[in-house]
């Protein structure tokens, strides 16, 4: 009797070379006679470029090489937007070196090539730039005022839209209740742990670029048109990749560069990014202003929604930077019902580090606004905050159901997680323990969260990212092969940085195929090897790239039922297949897997028109978006004298669908859950009035340590996804979406009694504090 | 340039390096001892944490001179051929890696805070590993590895 993989909690192929230190990190490789690049940086948010002058660094000892914009002009092309979400947004030229003009601080103005990387270092201080300042342009409200200085020629709107659905002015018209509200999504520094890191090299015909990008496949395709190299000559390779959480969804300058720094030389380079200087440079994430009204009846249901954002888009648009607000267009009424709804967005160019994907990437922005308001609302109400909900959500009996937005949800059961989740929490133990602290007046008071949110996940179907304006489709790619001694070769599109493809693809096939686990490898992330793939973001590896693996163990599977029909002469439909053996129905006689693996190998006796191989592609494309949800539940305790938070505890219920591997599914959630957590509590990017930033190292940035978090208690409830054949749902984001808004509703519903009903985020002591300050005079 | 001697995971190595030469890039981009990742420059994230004699240091945070002399234990040079040290082993078992770039550090922060406290407390744990930085798990898992860790090593020296 075989087991079944898939649910398994199997613990990863993949752990046993990390922590061996084994490792492939992009900054570990090198190449014979390999040179080593670094990037003098604009000190400015805003500046002519009057000189570069690099001669005296091409003088130094060990420079091989030094460079300004303008020695690139001619080939740098410019970095590409590919999600121009209306006719007339403004894509302004963004060259990968700065020429003429550098819009924020960090931005590349010159290089050097050298031995090592000392030297390097050296000879950057010895180029000398001139800049001619102009005025920084920090502030969104500001930057669209008619006065404001220009970021670009053609003005600092990027974009704007409106989308209506329903009768708004209805809703809102004679409202029992409206509530108004402005929310700050402040800007957020991604940090996975890995700096990015590029290597190029050549030989003279064909270039071959190891980056630490979650993109592989997008990047080749996107540093062939960048630079006119031709696509067939480029190969990419993400090694180990250190996390990304939408960081590393970039096509970058330095990848450019590094690629024409090789072409240039005949040589490999390579640029391993210092931490302070990726604070700079790698994409921001969120900042947004979020304007949310909210109509409802006095019985707490919800007529309407409106919302008005404003999106830092930075200086420049990036790869999916204008896509990124436009994700939450559909999200902001999220699991709940409603009669109209309305959405606004204007991007805005500042003169900061360019904003795009951070995990969630719009989603976590309406979860937090909708969140939020609904407990306002429960507030204003005197209701409960579960009650509030309870009456506004998409009951399980109701699906699969069509929001307001247009989206189709296929399936959910917010009841069910929502009652483990109290459960779990002690909710009603915790309510009372409150009204006590209340009463007595205790200083430190007890606040409690709810959170209860879906997400779209996958990033799929192609069709609706083509009438999104996306310029790519959501697809993914998989190759199976039975090799000839019965091992199994997956070749996967997705592009793996931690989340353990690897263990759980093996699962998957070791199910469709009947092969041990063991006996299964995966290869990805290079484009000679897997040829063909969308790479991993939007949760969407499982829920595409997956399937796509299930697609193509199917078709292996009929293959090989053709052959083992034809070698034991019987009708393919006269086979059972069970545990990796086909066997003719009502006898005894059979052939397993492996054996048809060599069969075809050999290809001594294969039948008419079968080919001597048995392997498989296949793409999948669902037809519609998966929407995983859950009840995150957090209690926090809030010191009034100090403003000191504390989470005292976090229940979070989460329904992602089917489960492959509960073990790294969970740890999803739990990563995902103190990323959420840092938004609420601990991270922001500063930058000061002159377009400095002032958060550039880890000393300045607080990510959140162990001792800053606490344990979490998870569970599931799993309704399948009906969109895919695994049911799965996607569980990448989920964690991050979800939490941010639990927390700050707690420590909202700790301070309510003070007469506060908001705190910016990152909540630290010090605003805690002086909105408790602030109330007390 | 000094010339130094130093020991790397039971390697014996002289060399002549120039003195501002951190110990992590000497161990990276001379030894080849790429198993030591570097995720910051202002010594924050730990991602570098090496044991020099017996202690765990940011090698970040030291010049290679200063190791002069010394031994130096990395990842690389933990557990024997063919099976990882208890500590590595159990970071497998409690799923506390995701990217494992914060790992190497990890487990070398967490073989020295077993050093002082063979017994720790998941609050101890928690603030003994204050100065390692991990972005993917969260922490519950690797607190959980800890503390097996520590079981796991507490036997093998009853055993022993
Ligand atoms: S690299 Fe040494 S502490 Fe960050
Ligand atoms: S596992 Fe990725 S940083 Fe810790």
């Amino acid at each position: 009797m075989t087991v079944q993989e898939v649910g398994q909690p199997r613990k990863r192929k993949e752990d046993a070379r990390l922590l061996t230190g084994r490792t492939q990190w992009t900054d570990n490789l090198t190449r014979p006679g390999l040179l080593h690049v670094m990037f003098l940086r604009s000190p400015m948010a805003h500046a002519r470029i009057a000189s570069v002058d690099v001669s005296a660094a091409r003088g130094m000892p060990g420079v091989v090489a030094a460079f300004s914009g303008q020695d690139f002009a001619a080939e740098q092309g410019s970095l590409p937007c590919a999600w121009p979400v209306t006719e007339d947004i403004v894509i302004p030229d963004h060259p990968p070196m700065a020429v003429d003009e550098v819009r924020y601080v960090g931005e590349a103005v010159a290089c050097v090539v050298a031995t090592d990387r000392y030297r390097a270092a050296d000879a950057l201080d010895a180029i000398e730039v001139d800049y001619e300042p102009l005025p920084a342009v920090v502030d969104m409200n500001e930057a669209l005022a008619s006065d404001s200085a220009k970021v670009h020629e053609a003005g600092n709107k990027a974009f704007s839209v409106t989308i209506t659905s329903g009768d708004i002015e209805a809703a809102f018209r004679d409202a029992p209740v409206v509530i108004d509200r402005t929310y700050v999504q402040q800007r957020l520094i991604p940090s996975a742990m890995e700096p990015r890191a590029v290597m190029a090299d050549t030989d003279g015909e064909s270039f071959t670029v190891w980056s630490s990008t979650q993109i592989p496949h997008v990047l080749r395709v996107m540093l062939a048109v960048v630079t006119g190299i031709p696509e067939h000559r480029i190969r990419v390779i993400a090694p180990d990749v250190g996390g990304g959480f939408g960081s590393k969804l970039q096509v970058t300058a330095e990848e450019v560069l590094c690629l024409l720094l090789a072409r240039k030389l005949g040589k490999p380079v390579k640029w391993g990014e210092s931490r302070s200087e990726g604070n700079l440079t790698v994409h921001h994430g969120r900042d947004q202003i979020q304007h949310v009204r909210l109509a409802a009846d006095s019985d707490g249901r919800v007529r309407g929604l409106q919302v008005g954002l404003l999106a830092d888009m930075g200086a420049y648009l990036m790869l999916v930077t204008p896509g990124i607000p436009m994700l939450g267009a559909q999200m902001f009424n999220a699991i709940y019902k409603m009669d109209a709804y309305e959405f606004g967005c204007t991007g805005v160019f500042t003169t900061k580090m360019p904003t795009d994907a951070y995990r969630g990437a719009g989603r976590p922005e309406a979860t937090f606004a909708i969140e939020r308001v609904m407990d306002e609302l429960a507030a204003e109400l005197g209701m409960d905050p579960i009650e509030v909900r309870r009456r506004n959500w998409i009951r399980h009996e109701e699906f699969p159901y069509t929001t307001i937005s247009g989206l189709t949800y296929d399936s959910g059961n917010y009841e069910a997680a929502t009652e483990k989740a109290l459960a779990l929490f002690g909710y009603d133990k915790l309510r009372a323990e409150q009204a006590d602290r209340r009463d007595r007046g205790d200083p430190v008071q007890l606040g409690i969260g709810v959170s209860t949110f879906t997400e779209m996940c996958g990033l799929a179907p192609s069709r609706m990212l083509g009438e999104a304006n996306y310029g790519a489709g959501g697809w993914e790619h998989a190759s199976v092969r039975m090799l000839p001694t019965g091992k199994v070769e997956v070749i996967t599109g997705t592009s793996p940085h931690g989340q353990g493809h690897v263990t759980s693809w093996s699962q998957i096939v070791s199910d469709a195929l009947g092969v041990p686990f063991d006996d299964i490898t995966v290869l990805h992330g290079d484009t000679a090897i897997a040829h063909k793939g969308m790479d991993t973001y939007g949760s969407r590896s499982l829920v595409i790239g997956g399937v796509a693996v299930v697609k193509a163990c199917d078709k292996v599977r009929e293959k090989a039922r053709r052959l083992a029909a034809h070698l034991m002469e019987c009708s393919p439909d006269d086979l059972d297949f069970a545990a990796g053996a086909f066997t003719v129905r009502g006898t005894e006689q059979s052939r397993t897997i492996q054996e048809l693996a060599y069969a075809a190998f050999t290809a001594h006796d294969l039948p008419e028109g079968v080919e001597a191989r048995l392997d498989s592609d296949a793409t999948f494309d669902p037809d519609n978006y998966s929407f995983p949800h859950g009840t995150h539940l957090c209690a926090v305790e809030v010191d009034t004298e100090t403003g000191m938070v504390k989470i005292r505890s976090y229940v979070a219920v989460d329904d992602v669908g089917t489960v492959v591997n509960p073990l790294i599914v969970e740890g999803q959630v739990q990563g995902g859950i103190a990323q959420g957590i840092a938004q609420a509590l601990f991270e922001e990017a500063v930058y000061d009035a002159e377009g400095n930033l002032l958060t550039t190292t880890m000393a300045d940035y607080l990510l959140p340590s162990a001792a800053d978090l606490p344990n979490f208690t998870l569970d599931r409830t799993e309704t399948p996804a009906t969109s895919n054949p695994l049911g799965v749902k996607g569980v990448g984001e989920a964690g991050t979406i979800a939490s941010t808004p639990a927390v700050v509703n707690a420590i909202v519903d700790a301070l309510r009694p003070y007469g506060i009903h908001d705190i910016r985020m990152p909540c630290t002591p010090e605003r805690v504090w002086r909105a408790l300050e602030g109330v007390r005079r | 340039m000094p010339r130094i001697t130093v020991t790397v995971d039971g390697v014996t190595y002289e060399e002549d390096v120039e003195p501002r030469v951190l110990l992590v890039h000497l161990l990276r981009e001379r030894l080849g001892k790429t198993g030591t990742p570097v995720g910051c420059d202002t010594s924050n994230c730990g991602a570098c944490t090496v044991l020099l004699d017996g202690k765990s240091v940011k090698s970040c945070s030291v010049l290679a001179v200063q190791a002069d002399g010394c031994d130096v234990v990395t990842i690389e040079g933990l557990g024997t051929s063919g099976s990882m040290h208890p500590m590595q082993q159990a970071f497998h078992e409690e799923h506390a890696l995701q990217c494992g770039y914060c790992t190497p550090g990890m487990v070398m922060a967490a073989i020295d805070l077993l050093r002082e406290n063979p017994d720790p407390s998941e609050e101890t744990i928690r603030q003994g590993l204050e100065g390692n930085l991990c972005r993917c798990t969260g922490y519950c898992n690797i607190v959980r590895a800890v503390r097996r860790g520590a079981q796991e090593m507490g036997q093998a020296v009853t055993r022993s």
